[in-house]
């Protein structure tokens, strides 16, 4: 088995081979505005390896943060058509109604408020309003618009009326691509809905980034069709990323977690990430991050996308250092530091010089540094290590010592010893821990619902049977499926013993010949 | 004496109604983004103190009652609790002077300022709880034996049900519960009409205020990067009961509540210690934990409030989860759920824990 992980960031792309389980090559290039030229680049730089040229690749996982970063900059967005499917109920909080207005003007295309809709225990809220829907796909037709968002009252329970809307915009606007919401998970339809207006204007973008990477990678003469990776360290098919690129949010920081995991082998244990500018410190639980419980907000919008919890802090290699008071970070001379740091000749004093100063790592000249008073470095060094100790400690879902992996350009940083930690882990390759993650990603199947007059083992039985078949339906290899999470919440006031619960199942994926 | 509302009170209201939400009552979100709307469109709502009902003044006393699940699916319209106004004015013959919360916890606390914007009537500056509590029969209005009927339940499909006469509080809570159960799970509720004089003699006064001076208090201390939780402490002359992280939370549904424990394990000043705090929808009761001796620390109907030890905003007895840091603090009840009568309605036995109250403010 040959796999070929490609991290798309916002300032490398890194590529990397790995060969029955063994990272072969890694490398790291520029990553180039129209985003293919980098991996072409990589793709390249990686297959002219001796060791690598000539045999087939079975898969290529590219991960991206192509996507987030568009909503973040607010820029490549289409308008969109709005349809909630819900009335007579909510009708005073239309779409976009909590959205930044600079963002609501950008995407905003035309809103459609239809009767319809469920209830909490599958019954339908209202009868579907299907001559309201027909009118107003011919009225999405005729004034262009091309991105269409549906979101029903309760669809992730049952999502019939969303599917018999997009059925009939299907028929009367053959080239609107369509965001469902039900495809985005959670109950909170305003937060569920917000997912999918966000999807629906990036759907555009999508088609032709993804088709970039298709062509990039035929052009290096890798003949697998690439994966792309989602929020929670598994793949989606590139058709799938097409239609819903905002799976692929959070993916950067993911992927690093979770190719923190296979490079050291733990499956359970806290991850840090030491980058240029800022710090992400999470949980792995079973070789995946743990995921955020609460709202999460992209551009100031607020979602329910399943996203790693994470806590970041602004320290990293590139953090400048005041003095009276002490301050390490947030300001980073970011990807400036060979110009910029001590060591390199430059003016500022950064966090990489209190570490070359202490002798913990050989970056540029050590000379340049030496200047920097010892009590000083100390400072710096017991600072990093507080901030470390302290969002390691925010993390941990258990009393004790856990192990902790050390990622990222700036791994340095962390200390061989730190309060609540085990054991601190340096592994190979830890610098393209994220191209790791892409190329070891798995696929995943999730349920997330209501359960009445059932014992507890039983829904969740229930809903492990359900996320299992989604993720064989999805390209998994049954056999290889484990229960990645599992959540249950009673919900008050309702009766029959009402049950919440969500099943998250991941595997590996099904090979191209069973 | 009326006082105009500003949307920035309300923006304060949405933080401090949480907090005296003692975990239960539903995030106010949904609520404040109403109010931005209809301020937005013009509308504006005034604040009348209680003092200044007349006896004989009629109030309307709202709350949405139901499933925070459902809630967000069915997101709050400020015309529904309005309609269910109406309709207590179209059974009962008569005319509000004004709309007042049934709870001033949780997203009730919002519900009357959209009744009022939309009938263009004042909302008084009180409510019957004081916090928020699960069951009909928790209210000021219930201990002081005032009428409990007719409440009226709203669902916007049309759905239109006035319980007419019960005998009891009790009796109240148990067949609006499944008209509401019926209606998906989620009503908008005008109870029973007050008269000037009972909200004067029975209402809790001044909670919109205490809300909104606490909700501004925690904004402002969180934009000048200080203490929140200090500042809630000093606002509410509240007291700091336990600072730590939350390390097990136990849910478990039964008779329509949500009940269970959640425990804390001690950081700072408290490194070492443990705490347990039991709830039914709201915190109930709070234990301090001595090796495998469990001392009561607080209890209803002291307001028991597990709030961010960061931001100071509040955390729900649903949301709250493993790794969160905490501080446990204490507010001072109502003085009306501190007499015999009160405690038989909201004390601990009133939550089947055998235990005599004693408020954490008793010397």
């Amino acid at each position: 088995m040959r796999r070929i992980g490609i991290d798309v960031g916002g300032t490398n792309t890194d590529a990397v081979l790995l060969e029955d389980g063994r990272v072969v090559h890694a490398v790291k290039t520029p990553t180039t505005d129209d985003v293919s030229g980098g991996i072409v680049a990589a793709l390249g730089l990686l297959t002219r390896h001796p060791g690598i040229a000539g045999g087939s690749i079975d898969t290529v996982v590219v991960g991206t943060t192509h996507f987030v970063n568009a909503v973040l900059q607010r820029r490549n967005l289409a308008k969109v058509a709005a349809i909630r499917i819900g009335l007579p109920a909510s009708a005073t909080l239309p779409p976009f109604c909590d959205w930044p207005e600079d963002l609501a003007g950008l995407v905003r295309g035309s809103v459609f408020m239809l009767e319809g809709g469920h209830e909490y225990d599958g019954r339908e809220f209202m009868p579907f309003d299907a001559a309201g829907m027909r009118a107003a796909a011919r009225q999405i037709r005729r004034s262009g618009l091309r991105a269409v968002a549906i979101a029903s009252a309760f669809s992730p329970l049952d999502s019939s009326h969303e599917e018999r809307a997009r059925a009939i915009l299907a028929e009367e606007c053959p080239e609107a691509s369509i965001t469902a919401s039900h495809e985005l998970g959670r109950i909170g339809l305003l937060e569920r809905e917000n997912a999918a207006l966000l999807n629906a204007a990036l759907t555009d973008l999508a088609r032709v980034t993804i088709a970039g990477f298709r062509e990039a990678i035929a052009a290096s003469g890798v003949e697998a069709a690439p994966f792309i990776t989602q929020n929670d360290g598994t793949v989606m098919s590139a058709n799938t990323a097409m239609a819903l690129p905002v799976m692929s949010f959070a993916s950067g920081a993911t992927n690093s977690m979770r190719g923190a995991a296979f490079l050291s082998g733990l499956e359970d244990a806290m991850v840090v990430d030491v980058g240029g500018t800022s710090t992400d410190v999470g949980q792995l639980r079973r070789g995946f991050p743990r995921a955020a419980n609460s709202v999460v907000e992209i551009g100031e919008v607020r979602t329910l996308f399943r996203m790693p919890d994470l806590f970041s802090i602004g320290l990293g290699g590139g953090s400048i250092v005041s003095e009276k008071p002490l301050a390490v970070g947030p300001l980073s001379v970011g990807h400036r530091l060979t110009e910029e740091a001590l060591v390199f000749g430059g003016s500022t004093l950064t966090a990489t010089d209190a570490a070359v100063a202490a002798g913990i790592v050989a970056i540029g000249d050590p000379r340049k540094a030496a200047g920097v008073p010892r009590e000083l470095v100390q400072a710096v060094l017991d600072d990093a290590r507080g901030k470390l100790e302290d969002a390691i400690d925010r993390m941990k879902t258990e009393a004790g010592d856990v192990p902790l992996i050390a990622v990222g350009g700036g791994a340095f940083l962390v200390p061989e010893r730190l309060a609540g930690v085990s054991e601190v882990i340096r592994v190979e390759h830890g610098d393209c821990a994220n191209a790791v993650g892409a190329a070891i990603a798995q696929i995943s199947g999730e349920t997330d619902q209501v359960y009445r007059e059932m014992t507890r083992d039983d829904a969740i039985a229930a809903a492990e049977a359900q996320a299992i078949e989604r993720a064989v339906a999805a390209g998994a290899d049954r056999a290889s499926l484990q229960t990645v999470d599992v959540e249950d919440m009673p919900i008050a006031y309702l009766p029959g013993n009402a049950l919440r619960v969500r099943v998250r199942v991941a595997g590996e994926m099904r090979s191209p010949g069973s | 004496m009326m006082t105009p509302i500003t949307l920035e009170d309300i923006e304060c209201l949405a933080v401090g109604s949480w907090i005296l939400g003692t975990g239960g009552g539903g995030s106010p979100y949904l609520g404040l983004l109403n109010m931005r709307r209809l301020y937005a469109e013009g509308h504006r709502v005034e604040l009348m103190s209680p003092v200044n009902l007349a006896d004989d003044d009629r109030v309307a006393v709202v709350s949405n009652m139901g499933a925070p699940l459902v809630g967000q699916e069915r997101l709050a319209d400020s015309r529904n609790i309005a309609r269910a106004v109406v309709m207590q004015e179209e059974q009962s013959g008569i005319k509000f002077r004004a709309v007042m919360s049934l709870e001033i916890g949780g997203g009730n606390g919002i519900q009357p300022l959209m009744a009022a914007a939309q009938l263009g009537l004042p909302v008084v500056d009180a409510d019957l709880m004081g916090r928020a509590y699960p069951e009909a029969q928790m209210t000021s209005a219930a201990v002081g034996d005032l009428r409990p009927y007719p409440c009226a339940l709203y669902d916007p499909r049309g759905l239109e049900s006035i319980v007419t006469g019960v005998p009891s509080w009790k009796w109240m809570e148990r067949i609006s519960r499944k008209i509401c159960v019926e209606m998906g799970s989620i009503a908008s509720t005008c109870k029973a009409p007050r008269s000037g004089r009972e909200i004067k003699d029975w209402g809790i006064h001044f909670t919109v205020s205490k809300a909104i001076g606490l909700g501004r208090r925690v904004r402002e201390a969180q934009r000048r990067h200080e203490d929140p939780i200090a500042a809630i402490l000093d606002e509410a002359q509240g007291k700091r009961l336990f600072r730590g992280k939350v390390v097990d939370v136990a849910r478990r549904a039964t008779e329509g509540f949500l009940r269970g424990r959640c425990t804390v394990e001690g950081l700072d000043d408290d490194r070492g210690a443990r705490f347990e705090i039991a709830f039914q929808n709201e915190w109930v009761v709070a234990w301090r934990a001595n090796g495998p001796e469990l001392e009561p620390i607080a209890m209803s109907p002291d307001l028991i409030c597990v709030l961010d030890t960061v931001s100071g905003n509040a955390f729900g007895t649903e949301t709250i989860r493993y790794g969160m840091r905490v501080t446990v603090a204490a507010l001072p009840a109502p003085p009306v759920f501190l007499t015999p009568k009160g405690l038989d309605h909201v004390g601990p036995r009133a939550f089947g824990y055998d235990l005599d109250f004693k408020s954490v403010f008793e010397a």
